[in-house]
């Protein structure tokens, strides 16, 4: 896709709302949306810091079909609150995705696909936000029993904070090349660990470690796709045609144990080293 | 920080007698088999280690080796009880953070993390008991990968006893505010503060429990703890649930009972 043509023709993901890429993925474009913004269900701790609050707090709840099959998308608006988690948004996604674990166990193969763009935690709700994740992380690993659940980061936010961990336990994950995946946020590091070990303005050198190409190469995720509406339902259908994996990433410590021995932590890492690693094991 | 003054290896030791360790694990993860109850328990700690090769774990964070690690402590329980009695875990919490750094990032310990949270809660749901101690420390990511996936948590209502999302100073720089504001707020937000008695009114805790020392403890702690973590294995068995609702209903956490009610009256 260089052409100026395909490049006219592509139908940008990226640049859609939440509700637009939920559009974007469900058969015809049609969904149906749970605890929709008229109901103003808004969370009752940003008022009382001054925050303006938003009326669906981030987070989109819609249930519809992908290929015939029932299906529930949550998707994190990323565009409020850098896409944090508070109480509300993050009990809207472990609520969901509890729903669909009790549809399998009635026989109705709901599956569930997360689109993240996410800074984490809400630090404003912190303890609230930090429990909702870590129901959202119970939740997906019970439905992963029974459905494969599918993350997907496209950006710009990315994916970062106690939602990377939720990205790291989903069966299988999309990307594009403007995603970034990882579990602290750039300039969180250079505060903690100094510039030196990490420049958070450093933007190719962000990419290099963090970015959905990267994370493609070397095994952190499963699918890389281009900016095209089309182009990501196609790799959903495709890794729910491909069913639950045989082995789930989070369930690999053998492998990346054995992986992360070959590398010598007093040199510095590099992206090569960490596709030497990852991908054909050898050490440094 | 010296081994001896963590207090996960404290109160490791304490629970489970000085019983040596379970071989093939980092010097930064304790992993030890002994009983609660006269049944038989794992007991799994994070602890300090100055000489850990990744710079940036070195002080109870959990960091790449540390979250896959815990992950296979967890994972070999549930397969070596497949057929048996399943062991109750218990989850020894100090720790101080997730490792902030380059090689971090770089190999993925949001993967890592995941392979620890998801062990625990895999090992929950095939029906181990998993209890959580805090008896220090239980911050961000590092308590997500090492706790937050119990059945129960009982804390130590002790002064250094925290659960948060980030550290204060990093917290204001993030919301723009000062370390002033930011602890004014707190006194008034009760999921934003950062003492462990406005924690317990969010639900989340089983228990908070008093002890004497939780840096020193004596004997009568330490059998205080285990009555307690006996008394949480008991609830656990009666309950027919191995999800968290339990931490559903707590004073300052309606809204989160309100959203579940509504997506299922509209599912």
């Amino acid at each position: 896709m260089t052409s100026a043509a395909a490049l006219l023709a592509r139908d940008s993901f990226v640049e859609l709302d939440a509700r637009g890429r939920i559009r974007a993925l469900f058969d015809g474009g049609r969904f149906r949306e749970l605890i929709d913004p008229f109901e103003r269900v808004t969370s009752p701790w940003l008022l009382r810091q001054g925050v303006v609050t938003q009326s669906d707090d981030g987070v989109v709840v819609a249930k519809g079909e992908i290929e015939g099959q029932p299906a529930v998308i949550l998707a994190i608006e990323g565009a409020f609150q850098g896409g944090s988690l508070g109480e509300v948004g993050g009990a809207k996604i472990a609520g969901a995705l509890e729903l669909a674990v009790q549809d399998n166990e009635r026989g109705i193969p709901t599956r569930a696909l997360i689109l993240f763009e996410t800074g984490g935690v809400r630090l404003q709700e912190a303890n609230l936000g930090l429990a909702a994740i870590a129901e959202i992380h119970s939740a997906i690993v019970d439905l992963r029993r029974h459905q494969p659940v599918i993350g997907i980061v496209a950006g710009t936010v990315g994916c970062f904070g106690g939602m990377s961990i939720a990205a790291g336990l989903c069966s299988y994950l999309v990307v594009t090349r403007e995603a970034r995946l990882g579990l602290n946020g750039p300039q969180v590091i250079e505060q903690e660990a100094g510039i030196a070990e990490y420049d958070s303005r450093d933007r190719p050198f962000i990419w290099s470690f963090t970015g959905g190409e990267q994370r493609a190469r070397t095994g952190l995720v499963d699918a890389f796709v281009g900016d095209d509406c089309q182009a990501l339902r196609d790799a959903v259908i495709a890794l729910l045609v491909r069913g639950r994996p045989e082995v789930e990433r989070s369930d690999a410590y053998d492998h990346y144990l054995d992986r992360l021995s070959r590398y010598d932590p007093v040199r510095q890492v590099t992206p090569e080293i960490v596709r030497q690693v990852y991908e054909r094991g050898e050490g440094t | 920080m010296t081994e001896s003054s963590s207090r996960g290896a404290t109160w490791l030791a304490a629970l489970t007698e000085n019983a040596a360790p379970v071989a093939g694990y980092p010097a930064s993860v304790r992993v030890v088999d002994a009983e609660l109850a006269d049944q038989p328990c794992r007991y799994i700690a994070v602890l300090p280690d100055e000489s850990n090769p990744y710079p940036r774990a070195r002080s109870r964070e959990v960091g790449l080796i540390e979250g896959w690690a815990l992950a296979k402590a967890v994972h070999e329980a549930i397969d070596a009880d497949r057929a048996t009695q399943k062991r109750t875990i218990v989850a020894v919490v100090d720790v101080s953070s997730q490792a902030y750094g380059r090689r971090e990032e770089a190999f993925g310990i949001h993967a890592a993390l995941a392979g620890a949270a998801g062990a625990y809660a895999k090992a929950r749901q095939a029906g181990h008991a998993v209890i959580a101690l805090i008896v220090g420390k239980a911050m961000s990511g590092a308590f997500l990968a090492h706790g937050y996936q119990a059945n129960r948590i009982i804390a130590l209502n002790d002064p250094g006893v925290m659960v948060h999302a980030m550290g204060k100073a990093a917290a204001a720089r993030v919301t723009m505010r000062s370390v002033d504001d930011l602890e004014r707020l707190a006194a008034d937000v009760a999921p934003m503060a950062y003492d462990i008695a406005s924690y317990a009114t969010l639900g989340l805790l089983w228990r908070l429990l008093d002890v004497g020392s939780a840096d020193q403890p004596s004997q009568a702690d330490v059998i205080s703890v285990r009555r307690t973590l006996t008394s949480a294995l008991d609830d656990i068995r009666s309950d027919p649930t191995v999800d968290l609702r339990s931490r559903l209903g707590g004073p300052n956490r309606h809204a989160s009972s309100l959203v579940r009610e509504k997506l299922l009256a509209q599912w």
